[in-house]
């Protein structure tokens, strides 16, 4: 038997385990000299990869651009990610 | 505003790239905080947060089916008040097929019992999980996959069901719309729910990437062209009491919300106007 | 022990005061809507301390109740009929959840054409649930059962929800003395309820109802096939437990003359005993026959029945369910566990139609001059 009883996860956050940085095509890049510390990209990311210091987690950052469009002072690029 | 530090979405989740339920989410469990547990609906949230045996989840969560999250809760309310744990935020999450229509008994029991919960219905207006087909919660003139645009036909051809005047109906201290675009407004409506004592119903617009036709990087900025437009308006109902939350400063013509998703690109200049009409009667309504 | 005149609805409630379910989610249905009343009154009058929901639909019931048994707590609620046949849904996932959910089931015939009366038709449709399902021969034994479900399905080793059934209106409404235990030997029976495994609990979160793949689904669905097939031998030992301090013996199967019979007659609930009556009566006139009364209906007690039919040669299936063209469930079950019987089925008493003892003459007269294997007992056969 490999499921536990009822299929019960007792692993909260295990999902980490899955790196979705590889579906990434674009890859955000912050320009810290540019950056204004709105917030936008912090919040608006539906990964939670960028944290309230502005670091980018490229393990799970999809690549969607969000960041980059809600960036006031276009301090995000999105470049193809090699 | 100085936004919770603490994440209780945890990334490797399966959500497409750009997705605005996965972002419902995490602002939602920013705000009510650890001591939570959350209910969900069957659909897009759940399946790809839920893959056996990962779980993105790092507060207690329970799926069961698709139509009963609001039942579920009350089951999961009551126990916790049965084991003194009242203090306990009780969230439940379902899309718009979950909870205006397949879902739609169930929460009314669970509003008219007045358990103590929240309800937070992500409106991606279409059920995306199966693959884009119409809802009762799909807009007049969208294309969907059972509602297709085509010679004769301009798509979907009824007006969105109203949720939230439905939940208003039923006497409840807190109702409201949110938009995922307009983050301190939709926390503050969560801090304001869970506050409550009694039922809280929050009824989200989010944007769908494959569900709507636009770019991933797009999601927020067309959340805020529907809110800009009037299409989608930001209110509550505290204890009865109407409110708008957000009232743009100039309305932006309804066209650039429509032009920028694949779902409205075949209307013509007629099905636009009566769009806009709409929106305008609705705005006028609400006082927008 | 205190006894006293009731019907078998108010032993059933009697039962749920007792165990002292934590959370009640219930809807009314005829025949089974007098528990949802009894239980309101409890509460109402303090003398039972429970969270009571009175949700908006069956499916709502069981839907709670599985949040509420997820979130660590005993459950129960009641039901019949189309009630349960809304819940079919979601009694699925309260097995497959592992849910230790009590319910009582009062059997009633199932729409179309619309019929309140007694039949088996609505359990033995959920009977692939993967809950456990106890048939009732009377107010007592419901009450009995109910108790000892609470402790089986709540046993680290089962983990399985259990209904207990008993035949609407024919027991439901029928008046009978019941003992009803002492508080403090039920709470001896069945001490409080603590989840062995996790459960939704902020302080340690866990994720509930996830979404699998073929890699894993089968592992979780033979989890409760598992389950079942332990549940026997835990049943056995609850029954043992509940004589010692209730004095009362139960079984998962009755069984009544068989020991020397040609004949046995086989059957689920109530039937049973006017059956018990007209085998003395029939022994009378010559006839070697018996009676077996399937107790436990799930899990099914295949070595038991085989042991107590071992000399017969006939078994004489009579139930009030059907798959039609096949027979009824019992039927086709005797026939996949027992070898070497002739075994001939009857459908009898659907919809409530009266069980006189002619019929049961008419199934002995069938039985041994077969024609058939499924016969249709009190109607005109259009053959």
């Amino acid at each position: 038997m490999t499921t536990s009883v009822g299929c019960t996860i007792d692993k909260p956050g295990s999902t980490r385990v899955n790196k979705t940085g590889s579906w990434r095509t674009f890859k955000p890049i912050l320009n810290k000299d540019k950056c204004v510390e709105c917030d936008n990209c912090y919040i608006f990311c539906p990964e939670g990869s960028i944290n309230q210091e502005y670091g980018i987690d490229y393990d799970f950052c999809k690549g969607c651009g969000i960041c980059s469009n809600e960036c006031p002072v276009n301090a995000i690029e999105m470049e193809i990610d090699n | 505003m100085d936004f919770p530090k603490e994440e209780f979405l945890a990334p490797g989740h399966r959500g497409c790239a750009g997705c605005g339920a996965a972002l419902v989410v995490r602002l939602a469990l920013k705000q009510s905080g650890k001591n939570t547990v959350v209910i969900a609906a069957t659909g897009c949230l759940e399946v790809m947060t839920t893959p056996y045996p990962e779980t993105a989840w790092e507060v207690p969560f329970i799926h069961v089916a698709f139509e009963n999250a609001g039942a579920v809760a009350s089951g999961v309310e009551r126990a916790l008040k049965a084991q003194g744990k009242e203090d306990v935020n009780v969230i439940a999450f379902g899309g718009d097929g979950g909870s205006v229509d397949i879902g739609l008994q169930s929460i009314s029991g669970a509003m008219e019992r007045g358990h103590n919960l929240t309800y937070i219905c992500y409106d991606n207006e279409a059920y995306m999980n199966t693959g884009i087909q119409r809802s009762g919660a799909t807009p007049w003139g969208a294309s969907t996959t059972t509602s297709p645009s085509g010679s004769v036909s301009y798509g979907e051809d009824k007006p969105k069901k109203n949720m939230p005047m439905i939940m208003a109906a039923h006497g409840i201290p807190y109702i409201a719309t949110a938009s995922i675009s307009y983050p301190e407004d939709f926390m503050q409506k969560v801090k304001k729910a869970t506050e409550t004592k009694g039922p809280a119903y929050i009824h989200i617009n989010q944007p769908c990437t494959t569900g709507w036709g636009f770019e991933p990087a797009k999601t927020i900025e067309i959340g805020r062209l529907g809110v800009e437009t009037g299409f989608w308006p930001l209110y509550e109902i505290e204890n009865g009491e109407f409110r708008v939350t957000y009232r743009p400063t100039e309305r932006k013509p309804v066209v650039e919300y429509l032009k920028s998703q694949k779902r409205f690109k075949h209307l013509g200049e007629d099905e636009v106007e009566k769009i806009q009409e709409y929106v305008d009667n609705q705005c006028e309504e609400l006082g927008i | 022990m205190t006894k006293k005149v009731m019907t078998a609805t108010a032993a059933i409630s009697n039962a749920v005061r007792l165990a002292k379910p934590d959370v009640i989610p219930v809807y009314p249905i005829t025949p089974m809507t007098k528990v949802a009343e009894y239980i309101a009154d409890y509460v109402a009058n303090g003398e039972l301390d429970t969270e009571y929901i009175r949700v908006e639909s069956e499916h709502s019931a069981m839907s709670a109740a599985i949040g509420a048994s997820s979130t660590g707590v005993r459950t129960y609620t009641a039901t019949s009929s189309q009630g349960l046949m809304y819940m079919h849904e979601v009694l699925f996932a309260a097995a497959g959840m592992r849910a230790p959910i009590v319910m009582g089931d009062a059997n009633r015939s199932i729409s179309s054409p619309l019929c309140i009366m007694n039949d088996q038709q609505d359990s033995i449709t959920q009977r692939d649930a993967g809950w456990m399902q106890f048939y009732a021969k009377d107010g007592q034994e419901a009450l009995d059962l109910t108790l000892t479900s609470f402790k089986v399905a709540e046993n680290e080793n089962v983990l399985l929800p259990a209904m207990v059934c008993i035949d609407g209106f024919i027991i439901t409404h029928t008046n009978e003395i019941v003992d009803v235990p002492e508080q403090e030997d039920v709470d001896r029976f069945l001490p409080p309820y603590v989840p062995k495994y996790s459960y939704l609990d902020p302080e340690k979160p866990v994720t509930v109802g996830s979404m699998t793949d073929s890699k894993y689904y089968m592992d979780a669905r033979y989890g409760v096939e598992v389950a079942m097939n332990k549940s026997v031998k835990v049943i056995e030992d609850a029954f043992k437990e509940f004589k010692d301090i209730f004095g009362r013996e139960h079984d998962l199967i009755e069984t009544y003359k068989c020991e020397d019979a040609d004949i046995i007659f086989i059957g689920l609930g109530s039937v049973c005993s006017t059956v018990k009556v007209l085998v003395d009566e029939m022994r009378e006139k010559g006839e070697k026959v018996g009676m077996l009364r399937v107790v436990s209906y799930r899990p099914f007690p295949s070595e038991k029945i085989n042991e107590a039919v071992k000399n017969a040669s006939k078994l004489a299936v009579i139930e009030k369910d059907i798959s039609f063209g096949m027979g009824g469930a019992l039927y086709q079950d005797l026939k996949t566990t027992v070898e070497g019987k002739e075994i001939i089925d009857f459908v009898i008493g659907l919809g409530g139609r009266d069980i006189t003892p002619s019929t049961i003459y008419e199934v002995l007269e069938r039985t041994k001059n077969p024609s058939k294997i499924i016969n249709w007992i009190g109607i005109e056969e259009d053959d």
